[in-house]
């Protein structure tokens, strides 16, 4: 079936005015997004901001429908007067028109001009009336990141979730996805997950952590200096007690039962080096949604696209590098959040503020943005934030062995139905010894996701993971953010393209 | 399924103290009502669905990230293909149909996407 070009994507093309140009374009307006629109905006630049959700917030503070007239009281949130006062700043300025704000929009790609940054725009769902292309002298990137995730057999059930989808859902409709739980994989994000399920309502017949948090010894002082975890953490521990959640850790998910979706979970202790321990499988039924995250991956296509200088952080996730202004190694492209290193929202909050500032002072004075590095207060508090979350990353590692819990059949790639052994065979067989090469023998990573679900599990597989002391360690990650079209669009969006 | 809680369900409104409106939409045809605001997926996991795409290879697949990353959730939103269930809010009056493989081909009017092979003729 062949439709005409024009009947592809829209019925109506999009208007192709001219593109508008600000000075400060922030794309996302999670935590760090709404940090710098507001900073810049309160120091004279004209700002866009571009998010692909329906309303601020992001994923940290995803709230009830606005839209709807429902007013969040904020009781499942963490930070939420920080969101306020963010949000009171960010409305002003978009009531004042320094702040233009496009929601349901996606940048499916941004481009260097000799002036600045082009960004071309997608509408993320239904119809967006707002511009196809936009220019900006400076770019602050805020794009966040999602929950990293690695197979097991039987995770592509109906009924078993990210862990942070759960959660945003929860956020979102007040509703629930499920009703009894098992929540699984490492880190402390799995216990506001748990927290947030039964304070609405469900069940969570286990929370199993996969490290056992001996990690965190030799770094305890990391933790002692940022109090507020401390009580967040007494709070989910008190939350644990009163509804008897158990608390598992070197306890893995080894398979998720089911028929037509989820029915019950398999478990098992586990050793250091991620051997079962004899007779510790456990088998837990009744259940009818399992929530998998093992920490975060950022979402790095733009800055890749862009060519900004990348590394990988201790967790094993490609991240990348700034300056003490948030300035990444292309001028004019900021930086903010979990792009430089997955390390929660307090964080990104002040490194939106001091991405925000940079960019507008950048291009209001015509300088390099130098100017507004952080102050001493900002420095402190983004070094003990990052001090502590590099202490989380090394006390909460993908554990090992879990490649050994997936048998042939196992789906690695959702998408495209890849299995395990069929990327095993791949590297085995034909070489395929990095993320590219395996996209290209069996499409692993080709499907609607772009590879951000299995991108991890597959640089791992195909032997070329951080872990794997390879000749390029970063090869895989880099080519899984590596994408010039940063999100699926429709073909009009194409068609509409104008220069 | 039914112990789930829904929105718009006394949890849901206690919580915020906001008088809910409904909207009313339909799912294969067939009514899909949710409180104002609720997504798609939300409002179809309230009527216990768990699943409403099938894969390539005829697997049912629902909600996954829940964030609109992964594409697991897709529906069919008004005739247009590939929409994330996870991500959209039901509009009163919402026509949305379920997929089947890696992209929905419904034919228009038909609603299903098996009914008719590919140069159009009517399948065995």
């Amino acid at each position: 079936m062949s439709a005409p070009l024009e009947s592809l994507g829209q019925t109506e093309p999009r208007p192709t005015g001219p593109a508008p140009h600000f000075e400060v374009a922030v794309v996302g307006a999670g935590p760090a997004g709404l940090a710098a629109a507001a900073s810049a905006a309160e120091r004279g630049a004209r700002v866009a901001v571009i998010d692909a959700a329906e309303q601020p917030g992001g994923q940290f503070w995803r709230h009830r429908s606005e839209a709807a007239g429902i007013r969040d009281d904020g009781s499942l949130h963490h930070g939420w007067k920080t969101y306020l006062d963010l949000r009171r700043r960010f409305d002003s300025g978009v009531d004042t028109s320094r702040i233009t704000y496009l929601p349901r929009t996606s940048v499916w790609m941004a481009q260097r001009r000799p002036q600045g940054f082009t960004l071309r725009l997608s509408s993320s769902f239904g119809t967006t009336t707002g511009p196809s292309t936009v220019h900006a002298s400076a770019l602050v990137l805020a794009t966040g990141g999602y929950d990293r995730q690695l197979p097991v057999p039987g995770w592509e059930l109906p009924g078993v979730m990210a862990a942070g989808g759960i959660q945003a859902f929860i956020k979102q409709n007040g509703a629930l996805p499920g009703s009894r739980f098992v929540v699984a994989g490492t880190g402390p994000f799995l216990l506001p997950v748990a927290a947030n399920i039964v304070e609405a309502g469900g069940s969570v017949a286990a929370v199993c952590e996969s490290a056992d948090l001996s990690g965190w010894l030799p770094r305890a002082h990391r933790a002692l200096a940022v109090p507020e975890k401390g009580l967040e953490g007494a709070e989910y521990a008190w939350t644990f007690v009163k509804h008897r959640i158990p608390y598992r850790t070197r306890t893995v998910v080894t398979e998720i039962l089911g028929d037509s979706a989820v029915e019950a979970v398999r478990t098992a202790r586990v050793r250091r080096d991620g051997t079962e321990v004899p007779g510790s499988a456990r088998t837990i039924d009744g259940v009818d949604s399992v929530g998998l995250g093992w920490g975060f991956t950022p979402q790095l296509e733009l800055p890749v696209a862009l060519g900004a200088r990348t590394r990988v952080d201790v967790d094993g996730s490609l991240v990348a590098d700034v300056d003490a202004a948030q300035r990444s190694s292309v001028p004019g492209l900021y930086l903010a959040g979990e792009l430089t290193g997955v390390g929660g929202a307090a964080l990104a909050v002040v490194e939106g503020a001091v991405a925000g500032r940079a960019a507008a002072l950048a291009t209001t004075t015509g300088t390099d943005g130098s100017g507004a590095i952080a102050t001493a207060r900002e420095a402190r508090t983004i070094s003990r934030q990052r001090a502590f979350a590099e202490a989380m990353h090394l006390a909460h590692p993908l554990p090992p062995g879990w490649e050994s819990r997936m048998r042939d059949e196992t789906v690695v790639c959702r998408c495209e139905e890849v299995t395990a052994g069929a990327i095993l065979g791949a590297r085995d067989e034909m070489d395929a010894a990095d993320s590219r090469t395996q996209k290209g023998v069996n499409r692993a990573g080709m499907g609607w996701c772009q590879g951000r679900v299995c991108g991890v599990a597959v640089a791992c597989l195909s032997g070329s993971a951080p872990q794997a002391k390879s000749d390029d360690p970063m090869i895989s990650l880099r080519q899984n953010a590596n994408r010039p079209i940063a999100q699926p669009i429709p073909l009009g969006d194409l068609r509409d393209l104008v220069d | 399924m039914s112990d789930i809680p829904q929105a718009g369900s006394p949890h849901g409104s206690e919580r915020t103290g906001a008088a809910t409106s409904r909207v009313r939409g339909t799912f294969d045809g067939e009514p899909l009502e949710a409180e104002a605001g609720t997504s798609v997926a939300s409002a179809l996991i309230a009527t216990g669905t768990r699943s409403w795409r099938t894969t390539r290879e005829g697997r049912s697949r629902g909600l996954f990230c829940g964030i609109g990353v992964c594409f697991d959730c897709l529906v069919e939103i008004d005739g247009e293909s590939g929409q994330r269930a996870c991500m959209i809010p039901l509009g009163e009056g919402m026509d949305v149909r379920s997929a089947s493989g890696p992209r929905t081909t419904h034919d228009a009017g038909t609603g299903t996407s098996t009914g008719r092979d590919a140069d159009g003729t009517d399948a065995a």
